[in-house]
């Protein structure tokens, strides 16, 4: 008993060091990298918080949805409504004039970034009774089908979101600070979720629907939860993607959206959220480097024409082939825990 | 509302719903097949045209020539897609067949630009589609005309290779059954490839007929017409070539009416599609005509 305690303190200890870690690298980072390793390190954080609550649905709750963009379309949109100033809504917005009650909002940052996710959350649980009475390749094409409704309502909706033009001007209120406290924040809340008896009601469900019906289990009320909490975490990146970068469009959020975080998803292993922290990171830090192909070099006298598109062609390689020979991804469906961890440093085991 | 007005948008309806109908068949054939979703059909599509485009302007052979290769071309990248691509997943879990065709669409997509660059090119429309009629005061385009047409025999190729052909019994058989039909001795991939090879060539023919409606091509052209034949495919019930037709139709016409009857609404065109859809599949799970296999 008293082992087992003191154990799991130890690992609890371990777990505010890593914390205390990444906070001391962040002051680090905020001092001294540039504005572009800034900028990485904020666009992966975000990716964390977008592939994480994307995996609660694909990886633990096995419903395929590829709607995504559409939840982080909403959560930009809103906040970017809320955080702009009246007066700059009223210049920016010259084709059509901005509707009333948003015209004349004001909110600071938070929450204006937790409206954002709430709104994203609110059409999940909309979205949730029609997407959920089909199931399977059906569902991908309807949630798709929801992405490519939220595209073109915002590309039309001309006196809410300014239509093709898009917003401008957005405050740049994301930092390291929001980027990773949003991330953290998403991992501690979806995998309690994934721990506790809805996320093991949600694998049940992934395994065999019919089966985790007859076990008295609420199939809808566990798949909604799942897309509601995927939809509220996804409008909060949006939220963060949109004040990072400020500017946002229709163009967005399209499907390359959502094809990235797919790809994020299966490389890190569906269902297993230490693999998605990981592959999110990754494939950040790899489309920065694939840049490179994409513009032209010059290596002494030889000229290299830049090709556009080839990151792209490069990631959709990388996801055919894991698909092929690795289905597993990076992690499979394991998680990263202290006590694998000790076990594979071969520490604290008892002896004999 | 004007009766002429009303017959010559019916009739564009027609021709573009027919257009729909064409790209949804190999859809539902695949589907019916091997219960994949071909994400990359759309892309298939844009890659014919490619092959005409070049056969036309680069290597200015004659238009139909040119078209008639393309679809072979076509034909042939559809098998060595599935063999590529999709044989290797064929035993995979489900999930795991549908990332992966959603990963060869990006990949075409994106070897379109790299190899094609990312800038439309015109395509070449023969002169005896560019005439217009009037008939009844209404106007008729005649490329209006040869669409449904040219549809409609293709169509009734179709239907001759599945019920006239012992290949076809073959493909019937295999969507009903693929492990008995492996026991009685038919080679159950060869039969795939055929369904991919029928499945691409028709969405070729669809392709260059909508390359020669809007007369240009790019690399990402496919998107549309793929995703609007897809949800013309489901509403009709995938698997089912009747209901790809009938969910075409449906689509192409409505959507058409829609238009040019509440043009305020002009813009929503692209999610009026799917939000058909979604209506559909409310009330009917399986789409229209929901059965699961083909023929």
């Amino acid at each position: 008993m008293s082992d087992q305690h003191r154990r799991e303190w130890i690992y609890k200890l371990c777990t505010y060091g890593v914390l205390a870690g990444m906070f001391a690298f962040l002051l680090q980072v905020q001092n001294q990298a540039d504005e572009y390793q800034i900028r990485i390190l904020n666009v992966s954080a975000i990716f964390v918080t977008l592939a994480v609550s994307y995996n609660l649905i694909n990886g633990v709750a096995g419903q395929f949805s590829l709607g995504p963009n559409a939840f982080m379309a909403v959560g930009a949109y809103t906040t970017a409504l809320l955080t702009i100033s009246p007066a700059e809504k009223e210049l920016s917005f010259i084709i059509e004039p901005i509707i009333w009650p948003i015209s004349v909002l004001h909110l600071p940052f938070l929450p204006s970034l937790l409206i954002g996710g709430v709104f994203a959350a609110l059409m999940g649980f909309v979205m949730a009774f029609p997407v959920f009475r089909v199931r399977g390749d059906y569902l991908a094409i309807v949630t798709l089908g929801f992405g490519e409704v939220v595209r073109v309502v915002a590309n039309n909706a001309q006196s809410i979101t300014n239509g093709p033009l898009g917003l401008k001007g957005l405050p740049e209120y994301t930092n390291l600070w929001w980027s990773c406290g949003v991330a953290v924040f998403t991992v501690f809340c979806v995998t309690r979720l994934v721990k506790s008896s809805f996320g093991r009601a949600m694998q049940a469900i992934r395994e065999d629907e019919v089966a985790a019906a007859a076990m008295g289990i609420n199939v809808f009320r566990h798949k909604m939860l799942a897309f509601v909490v995927h939809a509220f975490f996804a409008g909060m990146a949006g939220g963060l993607m949109a004040h990072l970068i400020t500017t946002i469009s229709p163009t967005l959020f399209s499907f390359f959206l959502t094809f990235n975080l797919l790809v994020i998803i299966v490389i890190g292993g569906l269902g297993s959220m230490t693999g998605s922290i990981i592959a999110a990171v990754i494939i950040t830090y790899a489309g920065e480097w694939l840049r490179a192909v994409e513009e032209p070099m010059a290596i002494g006298p030889l000229n290299i024409p830049g090709i556009p598109g080839m990151r792209m062609v490069v990631f959709s390689i990388m996801l055919i082939l894991v698909m092929i020979f690795a289905r597993q991804g990076l992690m499979g469906r394991r998680e990263f825990s202290w006590e694998w961890f000790c076990g594979f440093l071969k520490i604290g085991k008892r002896r004999g | 509302m004007d009766l002429s007005l009303f017959l010559q948008q019916l009739l564009n309806g027609i021709s573009l719903g027919s257009l729909y109908a064409l790209i949804a068949i190999g859809y539902t054939m695949v589907y019916g097949i091997i219960r994949l979703i071909n994400f990359a059909h759309g892309d298939i599509l844009m890659i014919s045209t490619y092959f005409a485009y070049f056969g036309i302007s680069v290597y200015a052979l004659p238009w139909w020539l040119s078209v008639i290769m393309a679809i072979l071309l076509t034909a042939l990248f559809g098998i060595l897609i599935d063999l590529g691509a999709y044989r290797p997943v064929r035993h995979a879990p489900r999930i795991s067949a549908l990332i992966t065709a959603i990963g060869v669409s990006f990949l075409l997509e994106n070897l379109g630009i790299v190899v094609f660059g990312g800038r439309p090119r015109a395509f070449y429309r023969p002169d005896f589609l560019n005439k217009t009629y009037e008939m009844l005061g209404v106007h008729i385009f005649s490329l209006s005309i040869w669409v449904p047409v040219v549809t409609a025999l293709l169509l009734a190729l179709v239907f001759l290779l599945l019920y006239r052909t012992r290949v076809g019994a073959a493909m019937r058989a295999v969507a009903k059954d693929m492990e008995m039909v492996q026991l009685m001795g038919i080679d159950v991939n060869r039969v795939i490839s055929l369904t991919f090879a029928v499945g691409s060539a028709l969405a070729a023919a669809g392709g260059i007929m909508w390359a020669m409606k809007y007369p240009q091509i790019n690399p990402l052209m496919g998107i549309i017409p793929g995703l609007k034949a897809f949800v013309a495919a489901v509403i009709g019930g995938i698997g089912n070539i009747h209901g790809a037709v009938l969910g075409g139709l449906l689509l192409g016409i409505t959507e058409i009416l829609l238009v040019a009857f509440l043009p305020s609404l002009a813009g929503y065109r692209d999610a009026f599609a799917f939000i058909l859809l979604i209506l559909i599949l409310l009330f009917k799970p399986t789409g229209l005509a929901g059965k699961d296999t083909i023929g």
